[in-house]
């Protein structure tokens, strides 16, 4: 076999308290595409972000072509090709896309003609069946054409390798199709791209070979056409798969929450929901699918009364508490799991006491006062109930991974028996294991009779976990909600995408 | 094998190092004076000595030490309170002058009062005064984000100059041989001496930082102003009101600025004039971060700087200037801020294979 274009050869780099690459062998070839397929935490993005120049590594070497090179930042990748798509776009909002993708390009000259840069692009972007206005300003794209922009710039730099992290998180499963057609494209034309994933279906349907890691070390690489979904899977986690929870109770007839023609604005002013209605029963999980920036956020916060309702009522348990405001409705017993957990469902420098207190601090018997003896045992009997791994209840709780915030912020939230549960997003960014378990809560306070507003932009989360599916699209649901055993992904994906009908419901 | 250095987060920080970093880093900066006195031709050792002895050497040295404490102390305590919520007050001496505004009005008013009507009545028109000026800046910050640092910088000079106008103007003294000055206080408004110089004002101040400390880790309020100073994010979540708490905690940090203006007058002054404070609202800002905004550190921080100020009045005699006094603070709050990095990080020498290229 000729020479890969890129080895990297026992690759060991920690970070305090956790080695996230344990003498990691990877090889690119050229023209191929390459997934690195593992759970979260299991090092896939340290590993690139080694080759993208981002860290360097404590041990190990890497390769171009057989040579051995030194990266020390993102511009030394870039010279020897390497360029690395992340998670989080880095791009100018205010700027247009070819003012983004030739920011930073020392060839331009100080005095520069946008128009034949603009044709330039177009070409380019053209060549690879990348559907991007060069003129468009950054803050009118979608999610998905701002990806495009990102691949556009690492081309323009002449990157021959593209590493692109988790890329279809953000997406709809029609703009991730779209994707892998580019990627195909890319390939036929001799560039190499590394796929970070830990979605099964994405290796299967692009790649032409997988790296899986685990727990830091890469314990397999398999050529396509050698592994199945299963072996895949198995590698990955490293034992069988848990069985689906069961589920699907009938629908009980108490209706916990109820939001009548609500109308919402974000927060820049536009309207984030639009004249929508729901209804979530006592004893179910409503599922509300959906690509994020829908309204998903207004929703929540509406429900949670940090967002005030424009126009329309929202009832709990038949009572009328529109607008009402977050203390009144923790008092009705509405919990909220947020979007992010450490930005506002946790205080990332108080301890582990202080944050269990953040939503009961006014439950005390003497007036004014915090009785933190009291409040410590609390907090030591949820730790132990939810089994959250802490160093000291007195340590701050940004310590913690975020399987360990998750089960803190949950053993709050889920600790006075709610009756309403809304959940943002829940098992984001979570490991297997750790979403298995806030899975298996969730499920655990439907059957005690909760309502459960389950937001989530995973249709995998959505199918496991809803009674029933709406799908949120542009502030409102286009189709009422659809009995989970009725649905079906294709669908969903098409009104996710922003159609308003679909041929069969229930 | 090449060796290279690395800097780490630490995961906490190493034991007995959040004492003796800060000590060590405050001898780094005497050191760092030391080289600045010798290159300036002066001995450094001296003029330490000089310092220390004017300090510690004498019953004045530490009576006027413990005079300058009190109000860096006090006014201290208010601007941590605010800076906990990161609210930059940077008018804590306005609210100063406006306090012993408020004060000097009430002891001129009612000259005859006796103490126990005056002396309370001077120290609630003080708070009131300096929480006045406070809400100026908070009300606006409150309701619509107006920069604070801007607006409570600007009032500084608002408060000074209107003193300066009573004082020049409607409450010069008859009997004052032309100068500035208001007439003496009687008897009744003045703070009883503890000792000497020694004012009860020590016993405000003391009495206040276990106060504001039982406030911020034992009540509900100082636990919203925690988590607020934290995270505006959660504090909604939770369902706290943060426009009340900005303008609630601008009040208080006001009023105890206001208050340093009421014990400056009734414990020391006696009268109201033009400067009688030499910027305790501005050095009270760095106390206040040096004391990493924990109201029982604020007192100890508070006495060091009393000292520095003191010693720099000693070291005027060898033909040094007082400002030196300034640079040494500077120094002290720059080398302590760089310690504290040393507390959160630290530097390891790692070995990695060679690297070629």
């Amino acid at each position: 076999m000729a020479t890969p274009l890129v080895t990297m050869h026992n690759i060991s780099k920690s970070f305090p308290g956790v080695l996230a690459n344990d003498r990691v062998n990877f090889e690119l070839a050229a023209g191929e595409i390459h997934a690195l397929l593992g759970e979260n935490g299991s090092g896939k993005s340290t590993l690139m972000s080694i080759l993208g120049g981002l860290y360097r590594p404590d041990q190990g070497r890497i390769y171009w072509q057989g040579n051995p090179v030194d990266l020390r930042s993102p511009r030394d990748a870039i010279r020897w090709g390497i360029g690395m798509v992340h998670q989080h776009f880095k791009l100018v909002e205010t700027f247009t896309v070819t003012e983004n993708i030739v920011l930073g390009d020392k060839r331009l000259p100080y005095f520069w003609r946008p128009a034949s840069k603009e044709r330039e692009l177009a070409k380019l972007s053209a060549r690879f069946g990348l559907d991007v206005d060069p003129q468009a300003r950054i803050w009118q794209l979608s999610v998905g054409e701002r990806q495009r922009v990102e691949i556009v710039k690492m081309l323009y730099r002449g990157c021959q390798v593209l590493i692109l992290d988790e890329p279809t998180a953000v997406l709809t499963p029609q703009e991730a199709n779209e994707l892998f057609i580019n990627l195909q494209h890319m390939k036929e034309s001799g560039k190499s791209v590394v796929l970070i994933t830990h979605k099964l279906d994405e290796v299967l349907a692009v790649a032409d070979r997988v790296t899986i890691l685990r727990a830091g070390r890469a314990v397999a690489t398999r050529q396509r056409g050698s592994f199945s979904k299963e072996e895949l899977a198995e590698a990955m986690v490293g034992r069988q798969l848990p069985p689906r929870p069961d589920r699907r109770r009938p629908v009980q007839d108490a209706v916990t929450l109820q939001l009548d023609n609500a109308t919402a604005f974000g927060d820049a002013g536009q309207i984030a929901l639009n004249n929508l209605s729901l209804q979530v029963h006592a004893g179910e999980i409503l599922g509300i699918a959906g690509v994020a920036g829908n309204g998903q956020r207004e929703l929540a916060e509406v429900v949670t009364g940090l967002r005030p309702l424009h126009k329309g009522t929202m009832y709990l348990a038949g009572e009328n508490m529109t607008n009402r405001g977050v203390t009144a409705l923790l008092n009705k017993g509405v919990s909220h799991v947020p979007e992010d957990r450490l930005g506002s469902g946790l205080v990332p420098n108080l301890d582990a006491v202080d944050n269990v207190l953040l939503r009961t601090y006014r439950h005390g018997t003497r007036p004014g006062l915090i009785d933190y003896r009291q409040a410590r045992r609390q907090t030591e009997e949820l730790v132990k109930a939810f089994s959250v791994q802490l160093a000291s209840l007195g340590s701050p709780v940004k310590l913690l991974s975020g399987g360990n915030l998750q089960r803190l912020l949950l053993a709050r939230e889920l600790s006075a028996g709610p009756s309403l549960i809304v959940a943002v997003y829940p098992m984001r960014g979570l490991d297997i294991a750790a979403a298995e378990e806030v899975r298996r809560l969730l499920l655990r306070e439907r059957d005690r009779g909760a309502a459960i507003l389950l937001i989530s932009e995973d249709l995998d989360d959505i199918f496991r976990l809803s009674d029933r599916i709406a799908v949120l699209s542009r502030g409102s649901l286009p189709v009422p909600p659809i009995a989970a055993q009725k649905a079906n992904r294709e669908e969903i994906g098409l009104l996710m995408m922003g159609h308003t009908e679909v041929a069969t419901h229930g | 094998m090449a060796k290279r250095w690395r800097i780490e987060r630490r995961l906490t920080p190493a034991p007995g190092m959040t004492i003796l970093v800060p000590l060590g880093s405050a001898l780094l900066a005497l050191v760092f004076g030391a080289v600045f006195f010798t290159i300036t031709g002066q001995d450094a050792l001296q003029v330490y000595a000089t310092m220390f002895h004017g300090v510690f050497g004498s019953r004045y040295g530490i009576t006027e030490t413990i005079v300058k404490t009190i109000p860096l102390a006090l006014s201290g305590l208010g601007l941590a309170l605010a800076f906990r919520m990161q609210l930059w007050n940077i008018g804590g001496e306005g609210q100063i002058y406006l306090g012993a505004w408020g004060a000097t009005w009430v002891a001129l008013t009612f000259a005859d009062a006796p103490a126990w009507f005056v002396l309370p009545a001077m120290a609630l028109a003080a708070m009131v005064m300096g929480g006045f000026l406070a809400a100026l800046a908070a009300i606006p910050r409150a309701l619509w984000k107006t920069n604070e640092i801007i607006t409570t910088l600007m009032l500084n000079y608002v408060a000074i100059l209107w003193v300066d106008y009573f004082v020049y103007g409607p409450w010069r003294d008859p009997a004052g041989f032309n100068f500035p000055l208001t007439a003496p206080f009687s008897a009744a408004a003045r703070l009883p001496a503890l000792t000497g110089r020694i004012h009860a004002g020590l016993l405000i101040v003391l009495v206040l930082g276990i106060i504001l400390y039982f406030v911020l880790y034992r009540t509900r309020w100082g636990f919203e102003v925690r988590v607020i100073g934290e995270s505006e994010g959660a504090a909604r979540y939770a369902g706290m009101n943060i426009t009340r708490n900005i303008i609630l905690v601008m009040l208080v940090s006001g009023a105890i600025c206001g208050l340093t203006g009421m014990v400056e007058m009734a414990g020391v002054a006696h009268r109201l004039q033009p400067g009688f404070s030499p910027g305790y609202g501005f050095t009270a800002i760095i106390v206040a971060w040096l004391a990493r905004l924990n109201p029982l550190a604020i007192v100890p921080v508070a006495f060091l700087f009393g000292g520095l100020q003191v010693g720099g009045y000693a070291v005027q005699v060898m033909g040094i200037p007082s400002a030196i006094v300034s640079m040494l603070l500077g120094s002290l709050l720059f080398f302590v801020l760089a310690g504290e990095a040393l507390l959160r990080y630290r530097i390891r020498r790692i070995t990695e294979e060679s690297e070629t290229r």
